[in-house]
């Protein structure tokens, strides 16, 4: 099962196990920039890791140091493996553009409609560079 | 891309310097935002010199190998460090000296050594009407409703690169038609002696930063100007509960001479009639601790204290000592004013510690203390504290916290209803 995805800011195509967020998150004080974990006690997802994953997010809240918690995680090798919004976030997404101009390796950032989001977290998903994103274990 | 640069945008943008570097950074951010071209700013208040890892101080390094300089005035926001030597922060060793790297390099860009959240008290207020580039989201909204001038939040990044590049992204707030307000925010149902006191304006800034989320408001029903470190305070607080960037009070800020005005053609959305039950509620939710029989520090200063503030305190003190740690965070514009003013002295010896450049929030000075209760006056500390520092929280006023801090207990003269 496959869909197309809209291109927000290109990178490398990633696979890994899914992370349907069910909440927004704020990336500074939501994420621990050492580890990826979700470290909000208040979100849903609390404990769960983002490092390598493709992480789908309906949406981000807060601060806007976002982008700097990104570009820690993409220098640390704890970035998600893709990410796919459901609205694009320029603070988030220019952690990726940043990183690029430091010339570090950044994961591909789609835009997908929520009502596509995989219902849990599926087994294996690929997003490719262009921004078609398969899913292996079904919907 | 979307946006469109002029030619000389474009040629700075393919070079591989650091102001080709910044210029394709703002390009791309206009881009993702849908602004069609990028407009001239006057100056920028830099977020980014705070240190969250490496990565950071890396990127301020590379500009600076880049040879880049910034193009406008540039005051710079706190760092992870005390400068002045007034505090002690506890950092590990790598943290404190990447810390250190990342302040020498803003410094380097040519950006002013500020180091403070409030560089509208340090002689930074660009005129009403002028397009800037601020990061801070105290400062954003200061700038954006007492000064008059425009400013998207700008975060991490985006804004030293606009500061060298000279230009921002058309878009929000730097246009006329996004700063009308959409609601209204009543607080004409409050009485007077509530709306007179210190702490209306922290808890009144809370509750309308929750109902505004990132909305434009005007208030109505404030009589007269409450004077700047009460609208800090309410600003402060509105933009740390929501993403708020402007707020109006209709006869009280710039664009607001009456609601009407400021609400333009299209009128109020919604009417926010605020009564004493939403102002307790909110009040109460200032604080994490409930009914704490002990507090284990006080912090204040956020936003960075004012000498008029400082004034305030010594006044409260009046030659008493503090019982516990207490924190007074302010930028060392305020410092010399006190310095000059001989006040160090008197409140070194009242066991107030003053901490420059940076705050007891944003980096780690407070003793480490898993079950400590930390008093405040200052709804964004309040907001904030909890997260980055462990403590509790007990919200109080200026007066409330020294009482407490003298008694060495928490003393609240206006119990939350």
């Amino acid at each position: 099962m496959s869909f197309q995805a809209e291109l927000l800011v290109a990178g490398e195509s990633g696979q890994g196990s899914a992370l349907v967020l069910t909440a927004p998150i704020s990336f500074w004080g939501g994420v621990d920039p050492k580890t990826g974990l979700i470290a909000d006690v208040r979100h849903p997802q609390h404990g769960e890791t983002i490092a390598g994953r493709v992480l789908f997010l309906p949406g981000t809240i807060g601060s806007s140091s976002a982008s700097a918690v990104l570009l820690e995680l993409v220098k640390n090798g704890h970035a998600p493996a893709a990410i796919v919004m459901h609205e694009p976030d320029a603070i988030l997404l220019l952690g990726l553009i940043v990183a690029q101009e430091m010339g570090w390796e950044t994961p591909v950032a789609v835009r997908l409609d929520t009502s596509r989001f995989p219902k849990r977290d599926t087994g294996q998903t690929r997003v490719s560079e262009s921004g078609r994103i398969t899913f292996s274990g079904g919907l | 891309m979307a946006v469109a640069l002029d030619a000389r945008q474009r040629e700075t943008a393919q070079r591989a310097d650091g102001a080709g570097m910044a210029m394709r950074i703002v390009a791309r951010a206009a881009d993702l935002l849908g602004a069609p071209r990028l407009i001239p700013i006057a100056s920028a208040h830099i977020d980014g010199a705070l240190y969250h890892g490496d990565s950071g101080t890396l990127f301020a390094e590379k500009l600076v190998e880049g040879g880049a300089k910034v193009a406008v005035r540039s005051t710079l926001n706190v760092g992870a460090l005390d400068l002045t030597g007034c505090s002690r922060d506890r950092l590990p060793p790598h943290e404190r000296a990447m810390a250190r790297r990342m302040m020498d390099a803003y410094r380097a860009l040519g950006c002013e050594p500020s180091w403070t959240c409030a560089p509208y008290q340090a002689g930074h207020r660009p005129a009403l009407g002028t397009d800037v580039a601020w990061g801070e989201s105290n400062a954003v909204v200061f700038c954006n409703s007492v000064l008059g001038a425009r400013t998207n939040r700008y975060g991490d990044f985006l804004d030293i690169a606009c500061a060298v590049a000279g230009v921002a992204p058309d878009h929000g707030l730097h246009r006329a038609e996004n700063r009308l307000a959409s609601f209204v925010f009543d607080v004409s149902g409050l009485d007077a002696p509530f709306l007179g006191s210190e702490i209306a304006w922290p808890v009144l800034g809370s509750l309308y930063g929750r109902e505004a989320g990132n909305a434009v408001g005007v208030v109505v029903g404030i009589g007269e100007s409450p004077g700047e470190d009460r609208l800090k305070a309410f600003g402060a607080a509105a933009a740390s509960t929501g993403a708020v960037g402007l707020f109006h009070i209709a006869g009280v800020t710039p664009e607001a001479p009456d609601a009407e005005t400021v609400l333009g053609r299209v009128g109020a959305k919604q009417i926010i009639r605020v009564t004493a039950e939403m102002v307790a509620d909110a009040r109460m939710r200032l604080s994490t601790a409930e009914r704490p029989d002990r507090i284990d520090a006080v912090a204040i200063g956020s936003p960075h204290l004012s000498p008029v503030e400082f004034t305030e305190l010594a006044r409260l003190l009046a030659g008493r000592n503090s019982a516990i740690p207490f924190y007074a965070c302010t930028g060392r514009h305020t410092l010399a004013e006190i310095e000059r003013r001989g006040l160090v002295e008197t409140f070194q010896a009242a066991g107030v510690t003053i901490v420059a450049d940076t705050c007891v929030v944003v980096t780690s000075i407070l003793p480490d203390n898993v079950s400590g209760v930390l008093m405040t006056n200052s709804g964004k500390f309040a907001q904030y504290a909890p997260g980055n520092t462990g403590y509790a929280v007990l919200y109080g006023s200026l007066a409330d916290c020294v009482e407490s801090a003298v008694t060495g207990r928490p003393v609240l003269a206006q119990e939350a209803r």
